[in-house]
C-alpha cells in the first residue's frame, strides 16, 4: 500500500459523537426538521503527550456530507471515494423502520458518517485535501469556501458524461474488466441485502410467536396443581427467548450496512472506470481528428485523394479550386494539425497518468474490500454463533422446566 | 434378553371384572400376581411390531414410550395400526388398515389376529363404547376430515397422521381397565369384515334409539339440579382447559407455519453467498463457506419443523379432541342424574295424588257410570299404588346408575389426568430436545467455518485504513 506523506488520521483523532435534531427554514422557506451530527477532532500529538485537551467540534448535516464527497468525486476522478450511509432506509424488513427521524436509523447513520470521515482521512490521497480538513474544522465559512473552488460546475458536467453513451476503440482492459466486476458487486450485494433482509424478518416472526406460549402456559398453570410450578417458570423462558430476537437482529444490521457500504462503493468503482473510458475516449478523438487533418493536409498537398472524400466528388463534378484558395486551407491545416498534436500529447499524458494513479487507487480499495468483507464474514458466523448459543440456552432451561412438570 | 410375550401374565391371572369396579380402578398398581416385563424385552417386542410401519426414530420413541408408560408392567394385549391400503369399488373408494392384535387374554380365542378396518369401523366402535359406558372417558378419534387445510383424504401425510391417531386410539382403549373389556372391542379386533358387518346390525334398533336420543334431549333441557360439587368443579376445569388446550394448538400450528415461511427465504438466501462467490478471488472461499453454513442450517431446521409437526401438532390436537370428549361426559353424566331427579319428582306428584282427596275426573265418571264411590275411591287407591311401586323400582335402578356412573366418571378422571399431564410433558419436554438439538447442530456449523477461517494465515497488515 503506497502512502504519501502521513494521512490526517495520523495527526488527528475524528469521530462523529452525537446527533441531534435542529428545526429551521429549507430552500422554499418551509419549516422543516433536520439531524446534525458532531464531529470531534483532537490532535495526536497532545493525546500522545499525555494531555486530555477538549475536542474541537462543529455540528454538519448530511446535506453538508453529500457536498464534500461530491466535491472529492469531481476533484479526484481517478479514486474510488468511499460512499456516505444511505439517504433513506432501504432494504428494510417490517419491524425497522423506514422513517429517517428513526432513532435506530440516525444512530446507524451517525455510525456510518464516522466511518466514511475516517476512511477519506486515511487514505494517501484524499486526506491532504485542504476542502476536507475546513469541513472538519470551520463550521461557518465552508460552505462558501467549497462553492469557490466552482466544483459544482464539474460535478454537473460528470454527471453528464458519467451516463452518456460512446465507444471506445481500445479501453484498457483491466479496467474494462473492472467495470464488469463493479456492475456485479453491485447486483450481487443487493440482492443478497433484500433477501437477507426477508429472511430477518421471518426470523422474527418465528421468535415473537413462542411469546404467545409464555402468556398461555402462565395461564394454564393456574388451573393446574401438579404442572402449575413447571408451566409457569417455562412461560418465562419462552418469553425471554421472544424477546431475545430483538438485539440480535438490531446487531446484524450492523452486519448489513457493511455490506451495504460496498454496494455503495461499487458504484464509485464504476465511477473511475467510466471515468477512464471518457479520457480515452477524448484521446481517441483527438487522435483521429489528427490523423484526418494530417490526411487532408496530404490530400492538398499531392492532389491526389486516397479514400473517397466529398472533397474529392466535387473536385470531380466541379473541378479544382485555385492555387490561393488551397495555399489558405493548406496554412489553417497546418496550424489545426499543431494544435492537434498538442491536444493529443497533452491527452495521451492525461490518460497515462489517470490510468496509473487510478490502477494504484484501485488496487488499494480491492485490498480494502477484501479485508473488510472478510472480516464482516467472520463477525456474521460470530453473530450466528452467539444466536445459536442463546437458543440452546433458553431451550435448555424451558427442558429443566417441563421436566418438573 | 428377549421374552416371548406369553410369558407377560401368569396363568391364575384372569381378567374378569369384579362386581365392585371402582375398587379395582383405584388399586391398578398393585398387581402383585402379574410378572414385570423388563424394559427391554418391552422394546424389543415393540421392535417386532414396527417391521412394518415407516420407522422414524420419533415414532418408535413414542411408541416404546407409550408402551413403558403403564401403571403395571404387564401389558397382555398388544395391538397396531399400519399397512394402509386404498380400495376401489363401484360405489366408493376409501383406505383399510391392518389392525393386528397380539393378547394372551382369555376371552380371545387365539394369541394373534389380523384384520383390515376402515375409519368407519373405528367410528362405529367408539360409539358403541360411549354408549355402553357413556360416563368413561374414550381418547378421541381422528377427525372425520380436515377443513381448515382443505386436505386430501388420500393425500400421504394424512393417511400417516391418521394412522398413527387411530393406533394411539386402540391402544388407549386397550389399556382402559374396564373398556378394553367390551364385547364391541374384541369384536373389532378380531372378526373378519363380514363377521363385523353382521354383528354391527344387532343391538338397539332405530326407533329405541331415536327414543333414547329424545329423553337426552328433554333431560338436557330440563338441567340438572343437584350436580355434587365435585363434578361442577370439574367442568369449570374442562372448560378452562378447552381454552388453553385450544390457544397452545393455534400458536403451535402458527409456529410452525413461520418456521415453514423462514426455511422457504433461509433456501435462497445461501445461494446469494454462491453467487457472489463466483465474482471474487480471494473471498470465494469464504463466501462458498458462509453460502454452506446457510444450506447445512436449512437442513437442520427442516428436520425441526419435521420434529415440531409429528410431535406436539399431533398431541395438542387430541388434547383439543379430549376436552370436547371431556364434556360430553360430564353432559351424559348430567343427563343420567337428570333423568333421576325427574322420576324423583314424578314420583312426590304420584304421591300427592294418592294422598289426596279431590274429586278427580275418574272419580266423577265412575260415579256416573254407577260405580260406589267409596269403591272407585279404593280403585284409584290401588292403581296409583302399583304405579308408586314401580316408579320406586325404576328410581332405585337410576339410583344405581347414577352411583356407577359417578364412580365410573370420577375413576377415571383421575386416570385421564394423569394420562393427560404424561402426554403433554412428554410432547413439550420432546420439543425441548429436540431445539436445543438444533441449536447445537448449527452452533457446529458456524464454529467449524470460524475455524477455518482462524487457521488461515491472516493478514496482519497495519491496519491504519480501516475504522
Amino acid at each position: 500500500m503506497v502512502e504519501e506523506g502521513s494521512t490526517l488520521l495520523r495527526r488527528m483523532e475524528i469521530s462523529v459523537a452525537e446527533a441531534e435534531k435542529r428545526t429551521g427554514k429549507n430552500t422554499v422557506n418551509m419549516q422543516e426538521i433536520f439531524t446534525v451530527y458532531l464531529i470531534e477532532t483532537r490532535p495526536i500529538d497532545a493525546i500522545t503527550e499525555g494531555h486530555n485537551p477538549a475536542p474541537d467540534s462543529l455540528w454538519r448535516r448530511y446535506s453538508e456530507f453529500e457536498i464534500l464527497r461530491n466535491y472529492l468525486l469531481v476533484t479526484y476522478p481517478f479514486i474510488v471515494v468511499p460512499p456516505l450511509p444511505e439517504k433513506r432506509a432501504e432494504f428494510v424488513w417490517h419491524k425497522l423502520s423506514a422513517d429517517n427521524m428513526d432513532p435506530d436509523f440516525v444512530e446507524r447513520r451517525r455510525v456510518g458518517l464516522e466511518n466514511f470521515l475516517l476512511r477519506v482521512a486515511s487514505h494517501s490521497v484524499l486526506s491532504n485535501d485542504k476542502i476536507l480538513y475546513h469541513f472538519l474544522t470551520e463550521e461557518h465559512r465552508w460552505k462558501e469556501v467549497v462553492c469557490e473552488t466552482g466544483f459544482q460546475a464539474k460535478a454537473d458536467s460528470r454527471i453528464k458524461a458519467l451516463s452518456a453513451t460512446f465507444r471506445v476503440k481500445n479501453p484498457d482492459k483491466r479496467f474494462t474488466e473492472m467495470k464488469h466486476y463493479s456492475d456485479e458487486l453491485q447486483s450481487l450485494t443487493s440482492q443478497l441485502l433484500r433477501v437477507r433482509a426477508r429472511v430477518a424478518d421471518r426470523l422474527y416472526g418465528v421468535y415473537k410467536v413462542h411469546g404467545n406460549y409464555g402468556r398461555v402456559f402462565s395461564e394454564w398453570s393456574a388451573l393446574e396443581k401438579e404442572m402449575g410450578d413447571g408451566l409457569q417458570s417455562a412461560g418465562h423462558h419462552m418469553d425471554a427467548y421472544a424477546a431475545s430476537v430483538d438485539d440480535m437482529l438490531e446487531e446484524e444490521e450492523h452486519y448489513a450496512d457493511q455490506l451495504k457500504e460496498y454496494l455503495f462503493y461499487a458504484e464509485a468503482l464504476r465511477a473511475v472506470c467510466r471515468k477512464h473510458e471518457l479520457t480515452q475516449y477524448e484521446l481517441e478523438t483527438a487522435s483521429s481528428d489528427l490523423i484526418s487533418k494530417k490526411q487532408q493536409r496530404e490530400e492538398l498537398a499531392t492532389g491526389m485523394v486516397r479514400t473517397f472524400s466529398f472533397k474529392g466528388m466535387t473536385n470531380k463534378l466541379f473541378g479544382q479550386e485555385t492555387p490561393e484558395q488551397r495555399e489558405a486551407k493548406l496554412s489553417l491545416l497546418e496550424e489545426q494539425i499543431v494544435q492537434g498534436e498538442e491536444t493529443v500529447t497533452e491527452k495521451t499524458v492525461e490518460c497515462e497518468e489517470y490510468v496509473k494513479g487510478a490502477w494504484v487507487d484501485m488496487q488499494r480499495f480491492k485490498e480494502q474490500k477484501d479485508r473488510d468483507l472478510r472480516e464482516a464474514l467472520i463477525g456474521y458466523a460470530v453473530m450466528q454463533i452467539s444466536m445459536c448459543k442463546k437458543g440452546i440456552q433458553v431451550w435448555t432451561n424451558a427442558k429443566e422446566c417441563f421436566h418438573k412438570m | 434378553m428377549s421374552r416371548t410375550i406369553d410369558a407377560v401374565v401368569s396363568p391364575t391371572q384372569t381378567n374378569t371384572i369384579p362386581a365392585d369396579i371402582s375398587g379395582q380402578m383405584l388399586d391398578l398398581d398393585e398387581d402383585d400376581d402379574l410378572e414385570v416385563f423388563s424394559k427391554d424385552s418391552t422394546l424389543a417386542d415393540g421392535n417386532m411390531f414396527n417391521a412394518s410401519m415407516p420407522t422414524s426414530p420419533g415414532s418408535m420413541v413414542n411408541q416404546c414410550k407409550f408402551e413403558e408408560d403403564e401403571e403395571s408392567d404387564s401389558k397382555d394385549i398388544f395391538i397396531t395400526v399400519d399397512n394402509p391400503e386404498s380400495h376401489v369399488t363401484a360405489i366408493e373408494t376409501f383406505i383399510t388398515y391392518r389392525v393386528l392384535t397380539k393378547t394372551t387374554r382369555s376371552e380371545f380365542d387365539n394369541s394373534e389376529y389380523e384384520v383390515r378396518r376402515r375409519y368407519q369401523d373405528f367410528l362405529w366402535l367408539k360409539g358403541k363404547l360411549e354408549d355402553t359406558h357413556s360416563t368413561l372417558i374414550v381418547h378421541p378419534l381422528p377427525e372425520k376430515f380436515v377443513v381448515k387445510g382443505m386436505v386430501e383424504r388420500f393425500n400421504g401425510d394424512f393417511i400417516e397422521t391418521r394412522r398413527k391417531a387411530l393406533h394411539k386410539f386402540l391402544n388407549r382403549v386397550a389399556d382402559h381397565p374396564i373398556l378394553s373389556c367390551s364385547e364391541d372391542f374384541k369384536v373389532f379386533l378380531s372378526a373378519q369384515a363380514w363377521e363385523l358387518t353382521t354383528y354391527k346390525k344387532q343391538g338397539p334398533g332405530f326407533l329405541s334409539r331415536m327414543g333414547e336420543t329424545v329423553r337426552a334431549v328433554a333431560n338436557s333441557v330440563r338441567g340438572v339440579k343437584n350436580r355434587p360439587e365435585e363434578f361442577t368443579a370439574i367442568q369449570e376445569y374442562v372448560e378452562d382447559f378447552s381454552n388453553k388446550i385450544g390457544s397452545l394448538d393455534k400458536v403451535t400450528q402458527r409456529i410452525v407455519k413461520e418456521q415453514k415461511e423462514y426455511l422457504e427465504e433461509l433456501k435462497e438466501y445461501g445461494p446469494t453467498y454462491t453467487l457472489w462467490s463466483g465474482s471474487e478471488e480471494e473471498l470465494a472461499e469464504q463466501l462458498k463457506g458462509v453460502a454452506g453454513c446457510i444450506e447445512r442450517c436449512c437442513k437442520e431446521t427442516e428436520e425441526q419443523v419435521g420434529h415440531l409437526s409429528d410431535t406436539l401438532v399431533p398431541v395438542l390436537h387430541e388434547y383439543v379432541l379430549c376436552a370436547e370428549t371431556l364434556k360430553a361426559v360430564l353432559r351424559r353424566r348430567d343427563n343420567i342424574q337428570a333423568e333421576f331427579e325427574a322420576k324423583n319428582e314424578a314420583l312426590a306428584t304420584k304421591k300427592v295424588d294418592r294422598d289426596a282427596e279431590s274429586s278427580d275426573l275418574g272419580f266423577v265418571w265412575g260415579s256416573l257410570l254407577g260405580k260406589n264411590p267409596e269403591e272407585a275411591r279404593h280403585q284409584r287407591q290401588e292403581r296409583l299404588d302399583g304405579e308408586i311401586e314401580e316408579l320406586k323400582e325404576e328410581i332405585d335402578k337410576l339410583e344405581d346408575r347414577v352411583e356407577w356412573a359417578n364412580n365410573a366418571l370420577k375413576g377415571d378422571w383421575g386416570r385421564w389426568q394423569r394420562s393427560m399431564r404424561g402426554d403433554l410433558k412428554s410432547a413439550f419436554l420432546s420439543t425441548a430436545e429436540k431445539n436445543v438439538d438444533y441449536y447445537e447442530k448449527c452452533l457446529a456449523v458456524w464454529e467449524t467455518f470460524l475455524l477455518s477461517q482462524r487457521t488461515e494465515p491472516s493478514e496482519e497488515t497495519d491496519r491504519d485504513n480501516t475504522p
